[in-house]
């Protein structure tokens, strides 16, 4: 394998630096070196999604970007987009309006969410559903999955906050 | 207090979820932890004539390397634990690892252990095996026939089982008035829980000790299958599943990789991981469906139903896997007559070995089949003689006054109102006006298709007694203790298996509602064998019917007791104490009271107890049911199918189902979409396909059409509540409705919009060359 090189995160706020592999996948970085589980491998393919993360506030599939590509990024997973105590908009919608049920794609479809509602606040179901193609839930057949994010828009839209969460005040979990 | 059940929570199991701080098998990390990874057959049927794994264990950070050979005799093999009886069952030994032949794409031929996942993987890349690759065989009817490969010496004609039911002769039929006939393809699915399987292991010498944290519907079967396999005793092992992605069917297997995993792991003395990566979900985690079934049908000119005859032959994979031979036998033959009054029906059932992957339950497992058959051929009778497909429905509907209702098949449905939920569903669709619509599009060329389906099911597995009689190797029975904690709050450890499903907020409910304590003071336990003394599950839509209803009657037990020690607090005879909400009353005397909680704390002080009164204060139940449950339902699909293209418009979906007793709608309603979807998915675009060779052609997410959110408008649900009459809750399950309603009632209500092309079947999925295609040979022969 070839020599491993030092990279540095902004990882929910905090910086941390990692010696990694050039070929270890940005998903395999939080997951198995800075122990951030909440962000999921459904896949192999890109085409599930479980795995979004926000890279530089953009909704990002981690397990099709390589750590050494998001060097000196900001990264913002599940842990980081709120917490019980100051829970997001978007998090909030999928508990308010049944949006999961095993959890297991939930991080990262609410991450895909966040990234869909960054460009357009004020999606139309059909929108909604558009930009949902990026992701794949086998167990809540979507219909709830759809007012979470209807719940997350108009939510937002009334704190007429920043969807950019990752200057939001981020907490480090890990 | 409030009503606590059926009403709509938010579920409790969602706030680490949404934050990450779930559990699920993957996430484990432990110190020394090795990472594992297999070697798979590329070649669906070969002899393995060497294995060299000497660069492979040559390879820097690679700890070890086992084959099939180095495991002989040191492991067991893979058990099936569904064996139906008088079937001439086979039941081949299946290797953990491979180590003569290998017998589909996927099959395990080698174990790597390395010191991380990228290691494990290069390492599997270098192991040297030589194939003496053989003719395969995927199709079910092709592996019966004379010269087909044979997969297992000594299993003629790759028949694995022989299996029939029920009273059909051919009397029924030479005599109908009517007889419709018809072949049905039910294809492969592929269950595909976003949560690949995983398993991490961890041994501790000293103790002999086991731990697997792994992916499982039901932990203690996987304790005790993987108990024998790998030679450690049940109360050495311990099998953790806290969250689970998914299952759908696909975890309740027992499967050579979390052996060989937990075989590593005790060898090497180290923790071991194993995480599935998409590609080999696809490939080894079970399959479902797969039958091919030719149907007679038979009825009278006005519309009688008289008699069904199936012939299933059903694909079994390589090898049986776990619960495989009870899918398209019990499960599927049971409930052949439906919702209908049919006097005889009959079943006959092959399984069959072929060079692809084990099927085994998917969400429903066989009662879609059962079900798809069923009201497809209803239509194609309505059709034949002339009816509305509604009112051929309507006229054999069993009644709800004719419950409870023994059937053809032997089995006693429990309580109904089919025709309440058919004319609710038609009233919410707008029936009537609908075919009137259809009428007018179709003068402009316009293909508008209703189709209808009014299903009953039978889930709630089930009284043991039963499961013993048609070769289920287990009971069926749940366990749950309700512990009563010293301040009043309340641990549930139920030996059901929730992944998703939401019973860590709807078991609250009962017992919050029971019990009298406030929904926020319960905790539910699930997915532990070292912390739940012993269950069966979770499938077969059986974990609230059967383990919300074992919770019941733990809940019963701690009331009995609780109102011992009230009676002697209060210095009332037992008699004299009533208890409601909460709180322990004596008769006739208002005011004179005490609570649930200042009854716990005197049990567990235990300075003044009754005398042989026990302290503290717990409840546990080992509940097994008298009967199966019976939820039914009428779902009714509309569509428009685009004339050039055979595209097909989803337009309307609605669906009226009854669970019996609703605890928390939210949540139920979020199973019947869920079913729904997954439904829809067969009907329209799921499919697996191998080609020839046996390699799987759908083999990632690239290639198998999972449904996604842009293919849905919204479903409008409703419940009808119609009591389970045979259990405390009055529950019955509703995790597979969806399931087994939808696929019959989207295809019925495309054949429905193709009538005028006089087209009767097209297998599934209809996609929309197929559906063109059909159109196309009704427009040329028109």
């Amino acid at each position: 394998m070839s020599e491993k090189q030092q990279v540095t995160l902004m990882v929910n706020g905090t910086q941390r630096s990692l010696e990694v592999e050039p070929r270890q996948l940005l998903v395999h970085a939080l997951r198995d070196q800075l122990g951030l589980t909440g962000t999921h491998v459904g896949c192999d393919t890109s085409q599930c999604g479980a795995c979004t993360v926000l890279v530089s506030g953009e909704a990002v599939k981690s397990c099709t970007m390589l750590t050494v590509q998001a060097d000196d990024c900001k990264v913002t997973t599940v842990e980081g987009l709120g917490d019980m105590a100051h829970l997001h908009p978007v998090q909030e919608g999928f508990w308010e309006k049944h949006g999961l049920q095993c959890g297991f794609c939930t991080p990262g479809v609410m991450m895909t969410t966040v990234g869909l509602l960054k460009h357009n606040p004020n999606p139309s179901e059909e929108e909604i559903r558009e930009g949902l193609e990026g992701v794949i839930c086998r167990c809540t057949g979507y219909q709830n999955i759809v007012k979470a994010v209807q719940y997350a828009s108009k939510k937002l839209g009334e704190q007429e906050s920043e969807v950019e969460i990752a200057s939001a005040a981020p907490r480090a979990k890990a | 207090m409030a009503q606590v059940f059926g009403s709509t929570l938010k579920r409790r199991e969602d706030p680490r979820l949404i934050t990450g701080n779930g559990q699920y098998s993957e996430d484990i990390q432990l110190p020394g932890m090795l990472y594992a990874s297999v070697l798979r057959s590329p070649h669906a049927h070969a002899k393995i004539v060497s294995v060299n794994i000497d660069d492979a264990k040559a390879l820097k950070g690679v700890v070890a390397v086992y084959t099939g050979k180095d495991l002989q005799g040191k492991i067991g093999t893979v058990p099936t634990a569904w064996l139906p009886p008088d079937s001439n069952i086979q039941t081949p030994p299946h290797e953990v690892l491979a180590v003569d032949k290998v017998r589909y794409v996927g099959d395990g031929v080698a174990l790597v252990v390395a010191e991380n996942r990228y290691v494990a993987r290069d390492a599997v890349d270098l192991i040297k095996v030589t194939y003496e690759v053989l003719p395969a065989v995927v199709e079910q009817e092709d592996a019966m026939g004379d010269g087909a490969p044979v997969l297992h010496d000594g299993v003629e004609k790759n028949v694995a089982f022989h299996w029939q039911a029920g009273n059909a002769t051919d009397e029924v039929f030479d005599n109908a008035e009517v007889v419709v006939t018809q072949r049905f393809r039910q294809q492969r699915l592929i269950p595909n829980p976003m949560e690949p399987r995983a398993a991490t292991a961890q041994y501790n010498p000293g103790t002999g000790e086991m731990t697997v944290w792994a992916t499982s519907q039901n932990p203690h079967i996987h304790r005790f299958l993987l108990s024998g396999i790998l030679g450690i005793p049940e109360h050495k092992l311990r099998i953790v599943s806290v969250d689970v992605g998914g299952g759908f069917g696909a975890k309740i297997a027992c499967y050579p990789d979390e052996a060989m995993v937990a075989f590593a792991a005790r060898d090497l003395k180290r923790p071991v991981k194993w995480v599935e990566d998409r590609r080999e979900n696809f490939l080894i985690t079970t399959h479902g469906r797969d039958m091919v079934l030719d149907v007679e049908f038979a009825g009278t000119k006005d519309g009688q139903f008289t008699g069904i005859r199936v012939r299933n032959i059903a694909n079994m994979g390589a090898y049986l896997s776990t619960a495989g031979p009870g899918v398209p036998t019990i499960l599927f033959g049971l409930i052949v007559p439906g919702a209908y009054k049919i006097p005889y029906a009959g079943v006959d059932v092959y399984g069959v070995f072929t060079n692809t992957t084990p099927t085994d339950a998917y969400r429903g497992a066989g009662r879609p089949e059962a079900t798809y058959l069923l009201e497809r051929m209803v239509d194609l009778f309505a059709a034949e003689i002339g009816m509305d497909p509604v009112e051929v429905r309507r006229a054999n509907l069993i009644q709800s006054h004719e419950f409870p209702y023994n059937t053809a098949m032997g089995l006693e449905y429990d309580s109904g109102n089919y025709e309440g939920a058919l004319d609710k569903a038609l009233q919410m669709v707008g029936y009537e006006d609908l075919r009137q619509k259809q009428q007018e599009l179709r003068a402009s060329g316009r293909y508008l298709g209703i189709g209808v389906t009014t299903y009953v099911e039978i889930c709630g597995l089930g009284p043991s007694q039963v499961a013993g009689a048609v070769g289920f190797q287990g009971g069926l029975w749940e366990s749950a203790t309700v512990r009563v904690h010293p301040t009043g709050k309340v641990t549930v450890f139920t030996g059901a298996s929730p992944h998703g499903q939401g019973e860590e907020t709807t078991f609250a409910q009962i017992v919050a509602q029971r019990l009298g304590v406030p929904f926020e003071d319960i905790e539910v336990v699930h997915g532990d064998t070292n912390r739940i003394a012993m269950g069966w599950g979770t499938y077969g839509s059986r974990t609230t019917p059967v383990g919300g209803n074992a919770i019941a009657v733990a809940v019963d037990k701690v009331i009995e007791k609780a109102k011992k020690i009230a009676a002697h607090m209060l210095e009332v005879a037992v008699d004299d104490v009533r208890f409601e909400d909460g709180t322990f009353n004596v008769e006739g005397a208002p005011g004179r009271s005490v609570s649930i909680q200042e009854v716990t704390l005197q049990a567990y002080l235990a300075w003044n107890l009754p005398q042989g009164v026990e302290p503290a204060l717990e409840g546990t139940a080992f509940y097994d049911p008298v009967n199966f449950v019976y939820p039914f339902g009428t779902h009714i699909c509309v569509v428009e199918v685009d004339a050039d293209t055979g595209e097909i418009d989803l337009q309307k979906y609605v669906a009226v189902d009854d669970c019996g007793r609703v605890i928390n709608p939210m949540v139920a309603e979020g199973q019947v979409h869920g079913g729904i979807v997954q439904g829809i998915g067969q009907a329209l675009w799921e499919g697996a396909v191998y080609d020839e060779q046996g390699q799987l052609v759908t083999g990632t997410f690239m290639d198998y059409a999972m449904p996604k959110a842009r293919f849905f408008k919204q479903f409008e649900t409703a419940f009808t509540e119609t009591p389970a009459p045979q259990n405390p809750l009055g529950v019955k399950g509703i995790g597979e409705t969806g399931t087994i309603a939808s696929t019959p009632t989207v295809v019925n209500a495309v054949m429905d919009a193709l009538r005028p092309f006089g087209v009767k079947d097209i297998n599934m999925p209809l996609t929309p060359e197929r559906v063109w295609k059909a159109m196309e040979k009704g427009r040329s022969q028109a």
